[in-house]
C-alpha cells in the first residue's frame, strides 16, 4: 500500500513549476481584467464601509476603523483568492476541463499537480493581497514597507486556505456544493476571526473557537506588519498556517488519488 | 532495448465487484504495433489506464518498457506518448502554446520545446494553425494536434485509445498514415480500436477482447485464416432465419447480425446455386476480414 502512495506524491522539488507556468500563461491572457478587478474591489469596500461604518465607529483597536479594516481585508482578499481559484478555477481543470488527466499521462505525478495548483492560487492569493495593501498604502493608511513584511503572511494565508479548498474538491462531486464550504466555512471565519471588528467583541467561548482558525492567525501576523506594531508569538501563528497547508496537502492527494486513479 | 515493450501478465481489474479485466496476459515487441480490439465495454480503455499507472491493477502484473508499473509508472511515461480517447486539449492556448505547455510538463525547457515545434506541427499538418486557437480547429485538427502533443517527448511507445473515433474518413484516413510514419520510425504502438478496418490496416498483431479477457491474440491475416478461413457471402433482404436453413448444409457457420445473414462458405457456388432465382435478395461476396473475426468472437455477447 505504502509504494501506491508513493507514486503519486510530487516527485522532486520542482516538477509542480509546470503546472505554475501553465497557469500563469493562461492568467497573462486575462491579466489586466484581473488586476482591475482585484483594485477595485478593495477600493470600493474601503470607501463604502471604511467612510460608512468609520464615521459611526470611529477608533478601533487605537486606529482609524477604516485602517484597521484595510488589514483585515488584506488576510480575507488572500483567503478568497486562495480559495476560490481553487474551487473554481482548479476544480474545472481536474473535473470538467480534463486539464489533469492530459498532464496524468506526462512524467508529473499527481502530487505535482496538486502542488502547482496550489503554488498557483497562492500567487492568485499575493495579488489580491498585495491589491488591498497598495490601496491602503496610497491612501495613507499602511506604510510602503509594510507590505513587503506582510506578504511572506499573506503568501502562507493564500497556500493555507488553497490547500484547504483542495480538500473540498476532491471531495466535491460537482461544483454546486462548493456553497456549502462558502456559508458554512469561510463567512463564519470572516466574522470569528476579527477581519472587519476586533474578535474581542464576541462572547469568550466563541473567541476560544476563533483562535483555532487560519484566518486569525493570518490577521495577527498581517495587522501587525501593516501597522507597524509589534507581532506577538509570530512562530506559533506562522507553524499554524503551516499546518494548515501542510496536512491538507497530503489529505487532498491521497483522496485525489481515490477520485482519479481508481 | 529489451526484447517487450509492454507485458501484462494475469492482470485483473474489477470495479464494484464487476470484473473488466479478467486474468489477461499479452506481451508487444518494441516496433510494432498491437491493436487491443473489443466491444464497448470489452475493458480497452481500462487496460490504457492501468497501463499508464492510472489504475491499479487488483491482480497480475504490468511491465512497461522494462519497468514495473504501476511502481514506477512515472519513469515509463516519460518515454510514453498518449493519444487518449476524449481530447483533453488546452481550450484557452493556441496550438503552439499547447505544445510547449505539454513539453514542459515533461522536463524540458522552453527553448528546448520550441526548437521542436516547427517539425511536430510539420507532422500534424498544422503548420498553417500554429497561432490558432484550439476552439477554432475541426475535430480532425484537434486530432493531429493530439498526435503531435504525444510526440513531444519523442516517445517510444505511443498509446492511443480509439484514435479515429469521431472522425470523417478523409480525416482519419490522415491519421492513419501519420501512424504508419511513426510506425516506420520505428516507434512502439499500442492502439486500442472497434474498426476493424483501421485495425487491419495498422496492427502487426492484436488481440480481441470480451468480457476482459483475450479471446483470440495473433497477426490479422493468421487470425482470419484461423477463425474463418474460407470466402463469405453476405445476404440482405429475405427472412435471415429463413435463408439460414436453406443454406445451411452448405454452410461452414451462419451469422445473423441485424438484417445480414453472413454465411461463411468453403464452396461459395453450392450456396449461390441454392439462391438462384431469388430475385428479392442481394448478394455479395467477399473475401474474409477481421470484422468476421470480430462478429464470430464477440457475437454471441452481444446478443444477451
Amino acid at each position: 500500500m505504502g509504494e501506491g502512495y508513493a507514486a503519486v506524491l510530487p516527485a522532486n522539488a520542482w516538477n509542480w513549476v509546470a503546472v505554475w507556468r501553465r497557469n500563469l500563461l493562461a492568467w497573462k491572457k486575462v491579466a489586466l481584467v484581473t488586476i482591475l478587478g482585484n483594485l477595485a474591489d478593495p477600493i470600493i469596500y474601503l470607501f463604502g464601509l471604511g467612510f460608512g461604518l468609520g464615521m459611526i465607529v470611529g477608533r478601533v483597536d487605537g486606529t482609524s476603523y477604516i485602517a484597521f479594516l484595510a488589514t483585515g481585508m488584506v488576510a480575507t482578499s488572500a483567503m478568497t483568492a486562495g480559495t476560490f481559484e481553487t474551487i473554481y478555477a482548479t476544480f474545472a481543470r481536474m473535473h470538467t476541463q480534463r486539464t489533469w488527466e492530459a498532464i496524468l499521462c506526462t512524467q508529473l505525478t499527481l502530487g505535482d499537480i496538486v502542488l502547482g495548483e496550489l503554488a498557483w492560487a497562492a500567487t492568485k492569493a499575493c495579488l489580491a493581497g498585495i491589491a488591498i495593501a497598495v490601496v491602503a498604502a496610497t491612501l495613507g493608511y499602511a506604510t510602503w514597507p509594510a507590505i513587503l513584511y506582510a506578504l511572506p503572511a499573506i503568501a502562507l494565508t493564500g497556500l493555507a486556505f488553497a490547500s484547504l479548498a483542495m480538500v473540498v474538491i476532491a471531495l466535491a462531486p460537482s461544483h454546486d456544493y462548493f456553497v456549502f464550504y462558502q456559508t458554512l466555512v469561510l463567512t463564519p471565519m470572516l466574522l470569528l476571526c476579527g477581519a472587519i471588528f476586533p474578535a474581542t467583541q464576541l462572547p469568550d467561548a466563541v473567541q476560544q473557537v476563533g483562535h483555532f482558525l487560519p484566518l486569525a492567525h493570518s490577521i495577527d501576523l498581517i495587522r501587525p506588519a501593516m501597522l507597524g506594531r509589534p507581532a506577538g508569538s509570530v512562530g506559533l501563528h506562522i507553524g499554524a498556517l503551516c499546518a494548515y497547508a501542510i496536512l491538507p496537502l497530503f489529505l487532498s492527494v491521497v483522496l485525489f488519488r481515490r477520485r482519479l486513479m481508481r | 532495448m529489451s526484447s517487450v515493450a509492454v507485458g501484462f501478465a494475469g492482470v485483473t481489474k474489477s470495479y464494484g465487484g464487476k470484473t473488466v479485466v479478467d486474468g489477461l496476459s499479452f506481451t508487444v515487441a518494441p516496433g510494432e504495433c498491437f491493436g487491443l480490439l473489443g466491444p464497448n465495454g470489452a475493458g480497452k480503455s481500462t487496460i490504457t489506464r492501468m497501463l499508464l499507472g492510472m489504475a491499479r491493477p487488483a491482480a497480475g502484473e504490468i511491465t512497461v518498457l522494462g519497468v514495473p508499473v504501476p511502481a514506477r509508472a512515472r519513469l515509463a511515461r516519460k518515454r510514453i506518448g498518449v493519444v487518449p480517447q476524449f481530447d483533453n486539449l488546452d481550450l484557452a492556448f493556441t496550438v503552439r502554446e499547447n505544445l510547449l505547455v505539454f513539453g514542459r510538463y515533461f522536463g524540458m525547457s522552453t527553448r528546448e520545446v520550441e526548437a521542436k515545434i516547427p517539425s511536430l506541427l510539420e507532422f500534424a499538418n498544422l503548420e498553417n494553425k500554429a497561432d490558432a486557437r484550439v476552439a477554432e480547429l475541426s475535430g480532425g485538427m484537434k486530432r493531429r494536434l493530439t498526435l503531435a502533443r504525444a510526440l513531444v517527448n519523442d516517445p517510444q511507445l505511443l498509446v492511443m485509445d480509439e484514435p479515429t473515433t469521431g472522425l470523417d474518413p478523409h480525416a482519419r484516413h490522415l491519421i492513419w498514415e501519420r501512424l504508419r510514419s511513426l510506425l516506420a520510425r520505428g516507434k512502439t504502438i499500442i492502439l486500442t480500436t472497434h474498426f476493424m478496418e483501421e485495425a487491419e490496416r495498422l496492427c502487426d498483431r492484436l488481440c480481441v477482447l470480451v468480457g476482459g479477457r483475450n479471446v483470440a491474440e495473433g497477426r490479422p491475416h493468421a487470425l482470419i485464416d484461423e477463425q474463418i478461413g474460407c470466402q463469405v457471402i453476405e445476404i440482405y433482404g429475405g427472412n435471415p432465419h429463413e435463408l439460414s436453413s436453406l443454406i445451411k448444409p452448405y454452410a461452414k457457420r451462419i451469422e445473423v447480425s441485424g438484417e445480414t445473414l453472413f454465411c461463411y462458405a468453403p464452396d461459395p457456388e453450392h450456396v449461390r446455386l441454392q439462391l438462384r432465382g431469388r430475385e428479392d435478395l442481394r448478394l455479395l461476396q467477399r473475401p474474409p476480414n477481421l470484422e468476421d473475426v470480430f462478429l464470430r468472437l464477440t457475437g454471441r455477447e452481444l446478443e444477451k
